[in-house]
């Protein structure tokens, strides 16, 4: 089972949630994969040690254009979606905007001079850290300047393929990083807070998951903060409440210090064991 | 870049850091602001500020590919040159999934019979608005749809244009969390800089990386550390952090339950406990800021 850990609004505990769970999970002796999927911003490592075993680096694809093959036909230029090639006929000049890449290939094939190669740009690394026998976790980290993660977050969720249990830690948002991570999930796990900007937020993530059709429940964070208007709305759609976490001082400097709840309160530990029961009860009633 | 319109950007890395919050309390100090919410992923200043929409228009962000199931053959081509894997056989029949497709038309170029065209994706919108301290430009992303950068720059193109005909020359930019095309594009042509972090291990990791962004741009920026009472060991880090950096720490906001609560009535904390030590501290980092430029 792949699990997504997600919320629409940053710094809502996405990575608390997913930290503490994969903690509780591990020390009971589940067999159990974390990937870091907020790649822009990875935080996990912040949380969780392990022994280094493998870094793999991400690479796309970005065309060369040789100007000796080329006849200046302009037909990759036309074929470009991504405005990623500057073609000035007059002057015979053609090049290629790395940044706007997206690495998609129809220059490539459009080219009828064989005047295309393609070269290798590093867009991030992958690290794998083995926690203990049975468990581990995968980083994805983009390098600073590129513009999308989304290939290198795919690449840190096949690394994890085959593995029993999966947690995935995602981006925030709702567009594409957010969409490479929850697509690959059998169950989202969004985490909001009480207050309105949660909410609105925690609407924006329902309905884009509801149009992929997934299943999912909602934690709400810091609860005692702000307003009763996330729990109304979650009645009213008859959207499960997985798991509250109270606002607590002693919770956010636990946190702030990079150390997880669960090892320090034994409590918790029972908590996010329990929560794992529901998760698993939810995705099978749904 | 337009040089008589003063563009300031709120940036964090990490989310949920209090960008917008600090956003909505620099709306409300002073003379009439222009403000830009390129958060366009989840944006929220608008719940603080309620605009009164006076213009809407529609984005394009993109095209996604339509297979047309009378035409196609499900030969399978198209599949084996998509590199999105956006494309495959589902009860036999050849299917785009809307989500993975990026829109390169590739696609409807290998196709031996023509099954395959492109359709617009229109539903993310952008909007003009009055609220009460001057003019809001925002945007929504439909769910799911990519392209957030370019509709950053739709949002501080015409928060520019309306910042001039006000003869009002700043903008303020309520930026995206992150470090990727939405955060570029927010901060390509800023004047200036803030980055807003937190007292966590997680926060000054993410605001390392955020000014190691910014540092390609060759403007200058500052920092404000929220909440910086939650662990005072930890902003004190962050503080030397940003000394070693040489980047001017410019306000220390306090954790105040406050801020909820004015967010919760759809004010800024300025407005809602203007006398409240987190609100006295934004006044003077309202100052700091327009000192600088």
């Amino acid at each position: 089972m792949i699990v997504a850990i997600a919320s629409g609004k940053g710094g809502t505990g996405k990575t608390f949630v997913s930290t503490n769970l994969f903690q509780a999970l591990q020390k009971s002796g589940k067999a159990i994969t974390i990937v870091d999927c907020d790649a822009e911003e990875p935080n996990v490592a912040a949380f969780i040690y392990g022994h280094d075993i493998s870094r793999k680096t991400v690479f796309q694809h970005i065309p060369e254009i040789d100007t000796k093959q080329c006849q200046f036909c302009g037909k990759c230029f036309e074929y470009c979606q991504y405005n990623a090639i500057v073609f000035l006929p007059m002057a015979n000049f053609i090049k290629v905007m790395e940044d706007l890449c997206h690495d998609c290939g129809a220059c490539s094939y459009a080219c009828q001079y064989k005047a295309i190669s393609e070269t290798e740009k590093p867009l991030g690394v992958l690290k794998t850290f083995r926690v203990n026998e049975s468990s581990c976790f995968i980083e994805a980290r983009t390098n600073i300047g590129i513009s999308s993660s989304v290939p290198v977050i795919k690449k840190a969720i096949k690394e994890a393929e085959g593995q029993p249990l999966v947690l995935l830690d995602s981006p925030p948002g709702i567009s594409c990083p957010f969409i490479a991570t929850v697509s690959f999930a059998d169950y989202i796990v969004l985490v909001t807070e009480p207050t309105p900007f949660g909410l609105n937020d925690l609407k924006l993530s329902v309905e884009t998951i509801q149009q992929m059709k997934k299943p999912f429940g909602v934690i709400i964070n810091r609860a005692g903060l702000g307003d009763h208007a996330v729990y109304e709305w979650l009645e009213q759609n008859n959207i499960p409440l997985l798991m509250e976490i109270p606002f607590d001082v002693e919770i956010a400097r636990i946190y702030s210090e990079g150390k997880l709840l669960v090892n320090e309160d034994k409590a918790y530990l029972e908590q996010f064991l329990n929560l794992y029961k529901t998760i698993s009860h939810e995705s099978f009633r749904q | 870049m337009n040089h008589s319109v003063n563009e300031i950007v709120l940036l964090s890395g990490k989310g949920g850091t209090g960008k917008t919050s600090l956003s909505a309390a620099l709306a409300t100090i002073g003379d009439k602001k222009t403000m830009a919410d390129c958060d366009v992923d989840a944006a929220n200043l608008y719940l603080i500020l309620q605009p009164e929409n006076c213009y809407e228009e529609a984005f394009v962000t993109g095209f996604k590919a339509v297979i047309d199931h009378n035409r196609c053959t499900n030969c399978g081509k198209c599949i084996s040159y998509c590199r999105f894997e956006a494309i495959s056989i589902i009860d036999e029949n050849v299917c785009v999934s809307e989500t993975s497709c990026d829109g390169c038309k590739l696609c409807t170029h290998v196709c031996p019979v023509e099954a395959i065209t492109m359709k617009p994706s229109n539903k993310s919108r952008w909007y003009t608005g009055i609220f009460r301290n001057g003019v809001m430009v925002h945007a929504r992303l439909a769910p799911g749809e990519d392209n957030s950068g370019k509709l950053v720059n739709v949002v501080r193109e015409v928060a520019i244009r309306e910042a001039c005909e006000l003869e009002n020359h700043t903008v303020i930019i309520d930026g995206p969390p992150g470090t990727g095309c939405p955060a570029i594009s927010s901060v390509t042509g800023a004047r200036m800089a803030v980055v807003v972090t937190e007292p966590t291990r997680s926060g000054l990791h993410d605001l390392k990386r955020i000014l190691e962004l910014i540092s390609n741009f060759n403007i200058p920026v500052s920092v404000v550390v929220n909440k910086f009472d939650l662990n005072k060991s930890m902003t004190n880090e962050i503080d030397l952090y940003c000394k070693q950096s040489q980047v001017t720490v410019i306000g220390r906001i306090p954790f105040d339950p406050n801020i909820v609560m004015a967010m919760v009535h759809c004010k800024s904390i300025v407005e809602w406990a203007p006398d409240a030590p987190a609100s006295k501290e934004i006044y003077s980092i309202y100052h700091s800021i327009f000192d600088m430029l």
